[in-house]
């Protein structure tokens, strides 16, 4: 089982980014569990969602404490207290940074892959929404789901340009990363 | 058909597989995804049917049974706070024996607020007369909706279908959805007994004397309790369509041999069952379903119950001032026994703290403690609280 | 047996029937027949907790001839909202009728009733209006005039009974801006048969209030009871009035304005109004000026004309007649 922990702010399209990966998890004949951990508050407050991936029916419900994988839409979040907590000793963060890679790595101590998902998404959607940009950079990195369950799933939720225009984005945020890096990772967690 | 569904989306589209003619909601944190779901239902002519936003939750309730007793099928959903402004029309509607089926999308209850989940909610109406099912995940919940619709139309009696709020309402998971064929062959077209009909005029909802109401909560208390049958028969006859089984009164797993078994109500039961995965345990131990809150299955439990030495009884509501609200039914049914079990009793996870799979053997180790069995908050961190209050 | 059918056992159909258990002279029996007599057999209703639901529904025996339920105090508006949805579902044009007296309307069930008539609803909803609770033993609602004495505004030496207005209901619901909402008297049995008949064409949410005297709250005999609800309108305390989507569209003009001690003195509950006190005197004011406000507002003088349809038009004469009004 894989289990990711997402974390962002109110507004940026947290729940629909853990929503699709496990959406994304159905579509290749696998399980998927996603939850939110809400606030009370509409936008801004900083909202985690958890994510499940196994070959098997998932039963447990619990937060994820543990996870192989931290994706964070807000670099900011990276120095709230508590955001990369329990990941694991082998654990990769993907963050929305316009920070280097390599800066964000030695400051946390951690494997840090950072993309401008905001500025990408401004330019193709018109909003700063990065959630689509860091599921596709995280879906070439893992390669743990496939480009094309994305495109599936992006297709029961958008239509039209809106569509069109997510489509392109994907194509663009798997070209800022190095496919395949966390693929040894993604192996031993799903076979431990 | 096995869809990726958020629970919420899944419940409403197994609400409109029922075909209700009549739904009334007003919003409250975590239901509303459902009732958001059904509007969009009924937006795109999917769902043919009335929508009443109401000003309020008390309405939502009036509306419904407004529209039973005028021969519709129909439909609402609330939690937390919505149910407690209900709690006079839930007693009304069940006192008036009309069949209607309402989500309880769990959720604790303010002072102090919390929108998170618990089952404080519905336990506070649980004597209310309603027929109260928990559902453990989200498939559960689909069809113990659609099962909802048929024991209350034939017991004449309104259901509460329970399923934690966030935990399910809000969790992606996969999900079958039957197929309008299946719940069409299962649920037959709304009947009501006492239908409001110019042609033959009835009065309902009168005052009764003295000299009847005794008789009259006898039959209601009754009726609850025979229900036991027409539950049992929903969850079978709708397995032999579908192949799943929801799990009738109460379900229990495990080893034959054991001797300790833990009983939950609602979704904090598949946590438990990957801990028992998990976790290399001392000795082996059984897990009990609860399903049927209301009615409350005694002998079903006494005998799944039968031969065990210890039951660990893990809820998510509190009885203030008193203690446990399921353990002490579980406690008193069990004494009919024997060689009655020892009970144990626990809440945890209230006002949305995570249960975490840990929870298992921490709930073993009890066992090895003199301990009491008495009621305690199983996850309370009392160095949050000053001396006097610990 | 067909609706159209029921109508011909009767030479006039009657919803409500006698052998009920309501005072001698209750006012709100005798309004509530006669809006099941103008509303007739294809209705259904919704009726909230108080005393036209206690006397006509003692356990196992009824009084309506037509479908009703009673629910709740507070949910009657909501519980018609229901029945009136199922109904439109099913395709059926039976009309849903909700009866409430003046707590359940002006008071705890205004909530629902506001909600229903925000929507639009296809209801009629008549508030049967004796000013105080009268079922719980005569308590002030918010409907019970300025002065009057109830159990729970006792006059002392430091009150002179309800030190509040009554709330001016048909303004509030006017607010609504519903197809059509009126004012009308148990005293005036054909302006209550025109009103209910006018409220069943419109599709769409209608509202009623009757002013019906209680000879128990109120302290009057029981024989009295339709002249002491005349005086209340010819007096301009109560104003009879129609509104159209919230405009006023009708008011029945006041051929002989009475002065409202006449109103007032017929009455125990404004028996401490007539003493030699400052304070007596001082309240006998403060009502006399509610009703010439009143009559000010909706223009009430008939200026000296006669008119069948006024104050002491044919209604008074022939009490019940009128009956093709």
């Amino acid at each position: 089982m894989i289990e990711i922990r997402i974390h962002g702010r109110g507004g940026q399209g947290n729940v629909v980014a853990a929503y699709l990966l496990a959406m994304a998890a159905f579509e290749e004949g696998r399980y998927g569990q996603a939850f939110p951990n809400f606030g009370a508050e509409r936008r801004g407050a900083p909202v985690i969602a958890f994510v499940r991936i196994d070959n098997e029916n998932i039963l447990r419900r619990n937060q994820i404490l543990t996870p192989a994988f931290l994706i964070i839409q807000d670099q900011a979040l990276l120095h709230v207290s508590g955001v990369t907590n329990g990941l694991l000793p082998n654990g990769k963060i993907l963050v929305n940074s316009p920070q280097s890679s390599d800066e964000l790595s030695q400051q946390l101590g951690k494997e840090v892959i950072s993309i401008q998902a905001s500025m990408l998404a401004k330019k193709i959607l018109g909003r700063p929404v990065p959630n689509t940009t860091l599921l596709a950079a995280f879906f070439a990195l893992t390669g743990m789901l496939s480009q094309e369950s994305l495109r599936k799933v992006l297709q029961h939720k958008f239509k039209d340009a809106v569509l069109e225009k997510n489509l392109l984005l994907i194509q663009k945020a798997v070209e800022l990363v190095p496919a395949g890096l966390w693929q040894q990772e993604t192996d031993n967690v799903t076979s431990s | 058909m096995l869809q990726a569904l958020e629970g919420s989306q899944a419940v409403a589209q197994a609400v409109a597989l029922c075909r209700p003619q009549v739904i009334a909601a007003y919003p409250i944190t975590p239901q509303t995804h459902i009732v958001e779901n059904i509007s969009k239902l009924v937006a795109n002519g999917k769902l043919k049917c009335e929508f009443i936003s109401v000003e309020s939750e008390f309405s939502a309730a009036s509306v419904v049974l407004g529209a039973a007793v005028a021969g519709s099928r129909a439909y609402t959903a609330t939690a937390s706070q919505g149910i407690l402004l209900m709690a006079e029309v839930l007693y009304n509607i069940a006192g008036l024996r009309v069949p209607l089926v309402m989500t309880c999308a769990n959720r604790a209850i303010s002072s102090p607020l919390s929108i998170w989940n618990d089952q404080q909610d519905s336990m506070a109406v649980r004597d209310a007369g309603w027929i109260q099912l928990y559902c453990a995940d989200n498939q559960e919940a689909v069809d113990t909706t659609i099962q909802a619709y048929k024991i209350a139309e034939r017991t004449e009696l309104p259901v509460m279908v329970c399923m934690d709020g966030f935990t399910l309402t809000h969790t992606l998971e996969s999900i079958n959805i039957p197929n309008q064929e299946q719940v069409d062959n299962f649920l037959p077209e709304y009947k009501f007994s006492r239908t409001l009909d110019p042609q033959n005029p009835i009065s309902i909802g009168t005052l009764v004397s003295p000299d009847f109401y005794s008789e009259a909560r006898h039959s209601h208390h009754i009726a609850i309790l025979n229900a036991e049958a027409e539950i049992i028969s929903a969850n079978q006859d709708w397995e032999k369509i579908t192949g799943r089984n929801s799990g009738g009164l109460l379900t229990i797993e495990g080893p034959t041999e054991a001797k300790v078994a833990i009983l939950t109500i609602g979704s904090v039961y598949g946590t438990l069952r990957a801990a028992i995965e998990k976790f290399d345990l001392e000795q082996p131990i059984k897990l009990i379903k609860l399903r049927s809150f209301r009615p409350f299955p005694i002998d079903a439990l006494k005998t799944v119950c039968k031969g065990l030495e210890h039951v660990i009884v893990l809820e998510r509501a509190i009885g203030l001032g008193s203690g446990a609200i399921i353990g002490l039914e579980v406690l008193a049914a069990l004494t009919e026994l024997d060689h009655p079990p020892k009970v144990h009793k626990f809440a945890a996870g209230l006002g949305g703290r995570d249960i975490p799979l840990e929870i298992l053997p921490r709930l073993l180790a009890t066992l090895n403690e003199s301990s009491d069995g008495r009621f305690r908050i199983f996850d309370v961190e009392l160095d949050k609280l000053p001396e006097e209050d610990r | 047996m067909q609706i159209s059918q029921l109508r011909d056992r009767q030479p006039r159909f009657r919803g409500l029937e006698s052998g009920h258990r309501a005072c001698l002279g209750c006012a709100e029996a005798l309004a509530a027949r006669l809006v099941t007599e103008a509303a007739g057999p294809d209705v259904m209703v919704a009726n909230a907790t108080g005393c036209l639901e206690i006397f006509t529904t003692p356990w196992p025996e009824s009084a309506w001839r037509i479908p009703w339920i009673h629910s709740l105090f507070e949910n009657s508006s909501a519980v018609a909202a229901g029945m009136e949805a199922a109904l439109k579902v099913q395709g059926k044009s039976t009309k849903v009728l909700a009866f409430g007296g003046d707590g359940a309307t002006f008071d705890i069930g205004f909530q629902s009733l506001s909600g229903m008539l925000e929507r639009g609803q296809n209801v009629l909803y008549v508030c049967f209006d004796n000013e105080a609770y009268m079922n719980t033993g005569i308590q002030r609602s918010s409907s019970t005039p300025h002065a009057a004495i109830t159990t729970t505004s006792p006059p002392g030496k430091e009150r002179m009974g309800k030190r509040h207005l009554k709330k001016d209901i048909v303004s509030i619901i006017a607010a609504h801006h519903i197809p059509y909402a009126a004012t009308t008297s148990v005293a005036y049995p054909s302006d209550i048969r025109k009103k209910v008949r006018r409220a069943m064409a419109i599709e769409g949410s209608t509202f009623l209030q009757i002013h019906c005297p209680c000879p128990l709250g109120w302290g009057h005999e029981g024989h009295k009871s339709i002249e002491v609800a005349r005086l209340a309108v010819q007096t301009g305390l109560f104003p009879i009035i129609e509104l159209e989507r919230g405009g006023l569209a009708g008011a029945m003009p006041l051929r002989n304005v009475r002065p409202v001690v006449e109103y007032l003195r017929e009455q125990q509950r404004f028996k401490h109004l007539f003493t030699d006190e400052l304070r007596a005197k001082e309240e006998l004011e403060h009502i006399q000026a509610i009703a010439d406000h009143n009559i000010e507002i909706y223009g009430l003088h008939s200026d000296g004309n006669k008119d069948v349809f006024d104050s002491e038009g044919m209604d008074t004469v022939r009490r019940g007649g009128m009956r093709w009004a």
